[in-house]
């Protein structure tokens, strides 16, 4: 009985737990400050434990539909209402679900990592809940089915995402950086906001199947993707609108960066779901397709060229993200632009699809892994700059095979993660228009030559006398990005099986937009 | 057609909110300017649940042949001020440290994130 009210009530959990655990941390803090780090480390591992379950399900039932405030298996429509689903709900199907792991695996990994990072500074446990508040608006934002819950956890992640960036600051950059990232956030939001309520005045429902529904290709309802492309991109970090991603990136503790890619990538969740799931069906021309393609083309190049030159090691790295972003946005974008040709979809359609949505728990895996490690290496050096450092290798051994693994997987290399998803986006993307998957090799070249730069003169090179003391980093950090690296491995090895298990069913269900509609609207659980 | 003025007020205020965001360099101007885009946004949901002779949703002792509104909007509009409370205050606090950092509110100034 009681693990059935559980294994029911999972999606509410999901929720819960990180806000339950967010309120009790600064008490912990209080009274029984020894035992807040295990508190913070267990309510993370509790959450990323119900995050993984609610997969589970979601892979096994095809989607989970959770009505908020009624008993389970009651209808999202309430008999007297007309039609119209008035409850809050929750709907996460395969493509929620997908984001729930990467989200969950990541978060846990922080945490560990954090623990350590930030051990000698002040106030840690609003800290700590500030991060659980960011878990909570990112899992929000892939499980909700309703436009207006979806700004809510946007905000509560820009908001808490922002308040971490600036909460340990050095000098004022970090405040710098999170006040540009509050406002450009706070922009795209209200431009979401507007949006939602064009389409609230249009069809009545803030409820995406509604919406999905009974939508058609007015020019209000352009303007209104306009505004919704532009206000996720912003919150994705995708050129043009990048400016304030390095900024945030590289002033934010590592963990914290670490923290925001997955955010970041919650952001294109919501622009995917848009796109496929709630416009999907009545596109007609190529046009939105070539434009996604073209923002990720832009991406792509811009954020590899802007970051060669860096010297700072994580404004190198963030823009490296922006880069790794473009990939995914290529991929699904060739998708869209084959939307509804039976025939192109299976050729390469379909695989084109499948790719970028690999390469989001790729990226999310191995930048995440790189951003710890060079989070480790500047907790023990304090350093950012890439030509103060040198020699570390001789140190911090496992730091240094971390970080290797990580450069290797984003730069495509075999047997790594980042490779299988790249080769399935360079062959579907040739197949679409060569020109395109040529230009995304060559930012991959550019990618290795960059990272192999990082690599040199962080890791390589005699010991230099100022760095004597340095040490291996704790082993609890080690953890972290152990769990990071294995999975960058595992994906590598094993991608036909990932891909086979985790993405086809994710891809089934954006390129099925009926099969949305009547999650929520075709009865309970 | 009263009730279509305040999509106009919609139009200005978000043009006027944008024009201050992007042309202003002190950065308190800044995020009023966002204040103003914020409340055109509530301005637009609100007049978007406006019915003419609706009245609240209170069912006990409404008259019965009454036109009701639904209050959706309000209830959005509502949890948007809540919101821009939180933000407004958090971009002040950033706002405060920068100038207790570098001694100026200007964003022309402080750009040390620029390489």
């Amino acid at each position: 009985m009681n693990a059935e009210l559980f294994f029911t009530n999972l999606p509410a959990l999901l929720i819960a737990m990180p806000l339950f655990g967010a309120f009790l941390t600064p008490i912990f803090g209080r009274f029984l400050p020894k035992i807040r780090d295990a508190w913070v480390i267990l309510i993370s591992f509790a959450t990323s434990v119900v995050a993984q379950l609610l997969a589970a399900q979601v892979y096994i039932n095809g989607y989970v539909m959770y009505v908020f405030g009624a008993a389970p298996g009651t209808s999202a429509i309430p008999i007297d209402s007309g039609g119209i689903p008035l409850r809050i709900l929750f709907n996460i199907d395969a493509f929620g679900a997908f984001m729930l792991v990467s989200t969950a695996i990541v978060s846990f990994a922080v945490i560990l990592h954090l623990t350590i990072s930030q051990q000698k500074r002040s106030s840690l446990s609003e800290f700590y809940a500030l991060y659980l508040l960011l878990v909570a608006g990112i899992f929000g934002m892939v499980s909700t089915g309703d436009m207006f819950n979806f700004f809510v956890f946007l905000e509560i992640n820009s908001i808490s995402a922002s308040a971490l960036i600036a909460y340990h600051r050095n000098g004022a950059l970090a405040a710098e950086g999170a006040l540009k990232y509050l406002i450009v956030n706070t922009v795209g939001g209200l431009m979401i906001l507007f949006a939602i309520g064009l389409l609230y005045s249009q069809y009545n429902s803030l409820n995406m199947a509604i919406i999905s529904q009974n939508i058609s290709l007015t020019t209000l309802n352009l303007l209104t993707l306009v505004l919704f492309i532009a206000g996720l991109a912003t919150k994705a970090g995708i050129v043009p609108f990048h400016l304030t991603t390095p900024d945030a990136y590289s002033v934010a503790p590592s963990g914290v960066t670490t923290l925001m890619i997955v955010a970041s990538q919650a952001g294109l969740y919501g622009m995917f779901r848009i796109l496929f799931s709630v416009y999907g069906g009545v596109f007609t021309s190529v046009i939105v397709g070539w434009i996604v393609i073209i923002l990720g083309v832009l991406s792509m190049f811009i954020g590899v060229t802007m970051a060669i030159p860096q010297k700072d090691i994580k404004r190198l790295l963030s823009y490296h993200a922006i880069s790794q972003t473009g990939y995914m946005l290529l991929g699904v974008g060739v998708a869209l632009a084959v939307l509804g040709d039976v025939t192109l979809i299976d050729s390469f359609g379909n695989m084109a699809m499948k790719g970028g949505l690999f390469h989001i728990i790729n990226h999310a895996m191995y930048k995440g892994l790189l951003f710890l490690t060079v989070g480790a290496v500047i907790y023990r050096t304090g350093v950012w700059d890439l030509n103060k450092m040198g020699g570390l290798g001789h140190k911090m051994k496992w730091t240094m095979i971390f970080f290797l693994i990580g450069a290797l997987a984003i730069a495509g290399i075999p047997p790594f993660n980042g490779f299988a998803s790249k080769l399935m986006i360079y062959e579907s993307t040739f197949a679409f228009n060569p020109i395109i998957a040529i230009i995304a090799m060559v930012v991959s070249i550019l990618t290795l030559a960059s990272f192999m730069k990082v690599f040199h003169s962080v890791f390589m090179g005699p010991e230099l006398l100022e760095y004597a003391s340095v040490r291996e980093v704790p082993r609890r950090m080690l953890a972290s990005m152990a769990i990071l690296a294995m999975f960058v491995i595992a994906f590598g090895f094993v991608p036909d099986l990932v891909v086979d298990m985790l993405i086809t069913p994710v891809a089934e269900s954006l390129f099925n937009q009926g099969q949305y509609i009547h999650s929520i609207l075709g009865g309970g659980l | 057609m009263i009730a279509n003025y305040s999509f106009v007020a919609v139009a200005l205020l978000i043009g006027i909110s944008f024009a201050i965001i992007l042309l202003k360099r002190n950065m308190i101007k800044m995020i009023m300017g966002l204040g103003i885009l914020e409340g055109a946004v509530n301005l637009f949901l609100v007049s978007l649940g406006y019915r003419e002779n609706g009245i609240a949703p209170i069912f006990t002792s409404a008259p019965a042949d009454m036109t009701m509104v639904m209050p959706t909007v309000q209830a959005l509009t509502l949890t948007n001020i809540v919101i821009g409370v939180a933000t407004t205050a958090l971009m002040l606090v950033f706002v405060m440290f920068i100038h207790k950092k570098y001694g100026t509110i200007n964003a022309n100034e402080i750009r040390r994130l620029r390489e």
